[in-house]
């Protein structure tokens, strides 16, 4: 009897067949040819629901391969269930090698956040995207958000800045701040926070987007130009963590994540990046990503 | 004034040629078919609708055009279809400070047509729903308009906003409240403030004083009147009311099922109006 090899698992390597993996990888060619531009895709059926970080396992999928090294990333947290299971699964469909240490990895996948430590031109970073349209909040219609993108038709957008700065002083968006990739598209970074936002400017490594619910893929090309929207007058900023300091090593130029004790009064803080607060812990060397906003905040602590 | 002016080619800032808006199928005799003639705009063999058909003006500097006629006459059609808001069927116009008036407006670009309506050209509307978004405060909407004109400065943002607020008469306290909260003559003056932020060569307005009362009427009336003196806009006033024509034109077109049945000096057709309908739109005037 001849032996049936292509059915002997139950899925192809990788989970998604090629000819679905060769589709996604040709639109993130397409959105890297175009920074910033949503990319429509087949978002395909995976063993989690849509909008549980399928966009981001189709990115990762299509482009892994047995060489790479896997970083998974929740909230900054290797230790997620959220991390460790889509870790998990990855890794039984690939065969890849995984790691915590952002140094190593050759993909990282996130979910809200940018490691604090640099990411070098070997290294790709895929987002998990909820809502890649930065103009649906003005604009509930796809046909005319589209159009707007196509026609640089923004105004709306810098209105409601400019309505958020007259209501509150300031503008009030503190995760998904909308950018202007390549002085051409508005885009949403997905839920990553303040800090993270001038890191997408001039990058050594490729940032990848996707978004499965809504089924858009696009792309920040290495050395691309991101500036976080802002008046001339009313520039945009950074958390400021200058009160603070991380409980465990002490430090407070980076993320941090404001932990309630059980009496539900007090706080503490501490750097939200695992394996960047490990590597603290460690005293291991650890070059942060430099941008003109953290530069000022270490050069006022100097 | 520049209606003396009518044999040089070289003055206008808007031409308008055969501007036609069809609504359905039509053939080569829906426009024979329809018209004051006929009594009707709606072609007999096709049942098309013709809003306007052949409509044809020049519009001077600093000059004010009126376009009168009854409810379906097509005089909405005509200031919508040059602001973008609707397609046109056929015809062209040309605007002087768009490419020196050479180009047909309404062949360009989607970019450049609200390039025009961004920077060449205001709309104000009957309903202030319409031009103003109410999601937005008062100096928010006029800061759109600014915002589209690339401003992104909000100090000089709100000093502009302010100064067109005040100019309109609309207390600069209220200037980040909801239009919502206004009054009709208020809403309606942040709207003609809005329209005329970025100080186009170009104003539309659109029925502007036919959902306010009589007092409130004559003071949006001044305001336009005051406005137009001090910086000198071009204007097409669309109304159905003669005594707004009156007040603000220099020259009126009166419009009958959608085509253009007398047009002259205001004052002319007003004390002489030659064709019948017109005699009837006069003698109806209380």
């Amino acid at each position: 009897m001849i032996e049936n090899k292509k059915f002997n698992t139950s899925y192809n390597y990788a989970f998604i067949d090629e000819t679905t993996k060769k589709e996604i990888r040709r639109k993130l060619l397409k959105a890297v040819c175009i920074p910033g531009y949503q990319v429509p895709y087949s978002s395909p059926e995976m063993p989690i629901a849509r909008g549980w970080g399928t966009g981001g396992l189709h990115v990762t999928l299509a482009i892994i391969g047995q060489s790479d090294v896997l970083k998974m990333i929740d909230q900054g947290s290797d230790a997620s269930v959220n991390a460790c299971n889509l870790r998990d699964f990855v890794h039984m469909t690939t065969d890849c090698a995984t790691t915590f240490d952002t140094r190593e990895a050759t993909i990282i996948q996130t979910r809200h956040r940018i490691t604090e430590e640099k990411l070098s031109d070997k290294q790709i970073m895929v987002f998990q995207v909820p809502q890649p349209e930065p103009l649906r909040r003005v604009e509930r219609y796809e046909y005319k958000t589209r159009q707007m993108h196509a026609e640089s038709d923004y105004a709306k957008m810098w209105l409601t800045l400019y309505e958020a700065y007259v209501k509150w002083g300031d503008v009030m968006q503190g995760a998904g701040y909308p950018v202007m990739v390549n002085g051409r598209y508005i885009m949403s970074p997905s839920p990553i926070p303040r800090w993270d936002v001038p890191n997408l400017n001039n990058s050594e490594c490729l940032y990848l987007f996707g978004a499965g619910r809504e089924k858009r893929l696009y792309a920040v090309p290495p050395h691309t130009k991101v500036e976080p929207l802002e008046f001339e007058d009313v520039k945009f900023h950074v958390e400021d963590f200058s009160n603070v300091k991380c409980e465990s090593t002490g430090y407070n130029v980076a993320y941090m994540d404001e932990m309630y004790q059980d009496d539900g009064v007090t706080k503490k803080f501490y750097v939200n990046d695992s394996n960047f607060l490990d590597k603290l812990i460690e005293k291991e060397e650890v070059v942060q990503h430099s941008n003109k906003y953290i530069k000022k905040i270490k050069d006022a602590l100097q | 004034m520049h209606f003396n002016n009518h044999n040089s080619t070289h003055e206008w800032v808007l031409k308008v040629e055969n501007l036609t808006k069809i609504y359905g199928e039509h053939t080569e005799n829906t426009l024979a078919n329809t018209g004051p003639s006929k009594g009707t705009n709606i072609c007999p063999e096709t049942g098309s609708i013709v809003a306007c058909a052949n409509i044809s003006f020049e519009l001077f500097p600093g000059e004010v055009l009126g376009i009168v006629g009854e409810s379906g006459s097509g005089k909405s059609t005509i200031v919508k279809q040059l602001f973008f808001d609707l397609d046109v069927t056929m015809g062209s116009a040309l605007l002087r400070p768009f490419k020196n008036g050479e180009v047909n407006i309404f062949e360009e670009s989607n970019q450049k047509k609200r390039f025009m309506r961004n920077h060449l050209m205001g709309m104000v509307y009957q309903n202030p729903r319409d031009g103003l978004n109410f999601a937005f405060t008062s100096g928010g909407n006029i800061a759109e308009k600014l915002l589209m004109a690339d401003l992104f400065h909000v100090g000089k943002i709100r000093e502009r906003a302010a100064e067109l607020l005040d100019k309109t008469e609309v207390p600069v306290a209220r200037m980040d409240d909801l239009p919502a909260y206004f009054s009709g003559g208020m809403q309606q003056r942040v709207q003609i403030s809005k329209a005329i932020a970025n100080n186009p060569p170009l104003l539309f307005l659109d029925e502007v004083t036919s959902g306010l009362d009589v007092s409130v009427q004559a003071r949006v009336l001044d305001l336009i009147r005051g406005l137009q003196h001090e910086l000198g806009i071009a204007m097409i006033v669309v109304s159905h009311d003669l005594s707004v024509i009156r007040m603000l034109t220099d020259r009126t077109l009166v419009l009958k099922n959608g085509r253009i049945v007398e047009r002259g000096l205001t004052d002319q057709i007003l004390q002489d109006p030659q064709h019948e309908y017109t005699q009837l739109l006069v003698s109806s005037l209380l």
